[in-house]
């Protein structure tokens, strides 16, 4: 059976949403049951399993919009396409969620402790750096957008998410101790889907 | 786990101890994976009966000590110490072992022997994280020989009135509660006394975040991270990291006249 874009519209986009609401779901839930002292899965840590679950869902949903334009082409389909503004968000809706556990949980809304551990500690600069350029792509991400820009101008903006997905892996990478494999993996999906991206290019420069 | 028989305990801080759930399954331990669970769940295929200490350096009696002839078993003594992680997180653990000094008496300090070194099991088949090349294997860390003659410092062999889990370092761990936990090197194989500095793991993986000394210091923060505050397992707010842990009273005379911005 072939999956009309009309399909795609009105089961995939409602469901890709609903799954990409799960973490957050489970992490709201967790967190209700810590906080009415109940058992829950959020370790004995539950401030630093909301800061690396929240950052590990903002990377993913990042690396996953980033996939999107590679896997149209191999499917040499416009079809995936579809789906890709929606992961592209939800990218910045755990990203905004990360940044809210470390300003609430990590720093208790201490704005001024909070801005020197900015400033002070680079692998934070460089993820508050990723977030602040996440933001404009969210709110130009709709067709209104798209049509006041002009769809050059548009895309040329939206060109920076390029920047953000290195920001996010090297922001990844440094907050470890010692010489860790996760974050490396991470990085090593996103050089793979620039390089995709630079092949394709080079393609169409020959042809 | 045997239980072991104990004096009580000295030096405690009459804080609310950390659940042993929490002590047992919340580690830092990374032969067996850097997530904290992980040594929870591969550690407990570590065969730690029998166990031997290798004894080499600057010693009179240098050789390899079975455990029960390196620690005198029936002079063990519980200690309720603090446990500060340089990742800001904290514990209150009641340990039980012996003074690290009544083992260096036992394997016979020469004169000319500055500093202890330690080493933890580095064995590919029973620890899944050796496997990876996240620190330069074996662990190494290491004392001055004030630090390790100074009361505080003890060489454990349990915690709550039992054997230590694998996960917290079985069968023989350094405790050494005035400085960042790293530094209580698990599961030692090896103790050499040196008249050099050793080079720690962490040290060689990375100069400029820790240094040999890596006493809990507030002031003197992590380049990463602020040292100010920590949080204890278990509670929401963080509180206030005490310099020194809280033991300055009994330690603080070791560091006169050093910078410990520098000697960090």
């Amino acid at each position: 059976m072939k999956v009309s874009v009309h399909h795609l519209r009105v089961w995939g986009k409602p469901l890709i949403f609903l799954l990409s609401l799960v973490p957050a779901l489970w992490l709201v839930y967790h967190w209700y049951l810590a906080y009415g002292g109940l058992p829950h899965d959020l370790g004995f840590n539950p401030n630093e399993t909301s800061n690396r679950f929240t950052g590990d869902w903002a990377i993913r949903f990042l690396l996953l919009s980033l996939a999107v334009t590679p896997f149209a082409t191999v499917l040499r389909s416009p079809k995936p396409l579809l789906f890709r503004r929606m992961l592209g968000l939800y990218a910045l809706f755990y990203a905004g969620l990360h940044v809210l556990s470390y300003i609430w949980l990590d720093m208790a809304f201490d704005w001024p402790e909070l801005w020197a551990d900015v400033l002070k500690r680079t692998y934070i600069t460089v993820g508050m750096l990723a977030i602040l350029f996440l933001l404009p792509l969210g709110v130009t991400s709709t067709k209104g957008w798209i049509k006041r820009m002009g769809a050059k101008r548009w895309q040329k903006l939206h060109k920076l998410v390029y920047l953000i997905g290195l920001l996010a892996c090297v922001h990844f990478i440094m907050m470890r101790k010692g010489f860790q494999v996760e974050p490396l993996i991470y990085a090593g999906i996103f050089a793979a889907l620039m390089l995709a991206r630079l092949r394709k290019r080079r393609g169409k420069v020959r042809a | 786990l045997k239980e072991l028989g104990a004096k009580s305990s000295a030096f405690d801080p009459g804080e609310e101890l950390t659940p042993y759930s929490a002590v047992t399954q919340y580690n830092n331990f990374y032969e067996f994976g850097t997530d904290k669970s992980d040594p929870y769940e591969n550690a407990g295929s570590m065969q730690v009966d029998p166990w031997s200490v290798s004894v080499d350096g600057l010693v009179d009696r240098p050789g390899t000590y079975d455990l029960m002839d390196l620690i005198d078993f029936n002079a063990l003594e519980e200690r309720i110490y603090r446990l500060r992680c340089v990742e800001a997180w904290s514990m209150v653990i009641p340990w039980i072992g012996v003074p690290l000094s009544s083992v260096l008496n036992k394997i016979g300090v020469q004169s000319g022997a500055k500093y202890v070194r330690f080493e933890t099991l580095n064995d590919r088949k029973q620890m899944p994280g050796v496997r990876w090349p996240v620190l330069d294997w074996p662990y190494v860390e290491g004392l001055r020989m004030d630090e390790a003659m100074n009361d505080l410092t003890l060489m454990a062999v349990g915690l709550y009135g039992k054997e230590l889990p694998n996960q917290n370092g079985a069968p023989l761990r350094l405790v050494v509660p005035w400085k960042y936990g790293f530094k209580s090197i698990k599961s030692i194989v090896r103790i050499s006394l040196t008249e050099k500095q050793p080079r720690t793991s962490w040290q060689k993986s990375a100069p400029q975040e820790y240094g040999f000394y890596s006493n809990v210091n507030p002031e003197v923060d992590h380049p990463r991270w602020s040292q100010a505050r920590e949080r204890r397992i278990g509670e929401f707010s963080r509180r206030k990291t005490l310099m020194f842990n809280g033991y300055g009273e009994w330690v603080a005379d070791l560091y006169a006249g050093m910078d410990l911005a520098k000697y960090y």
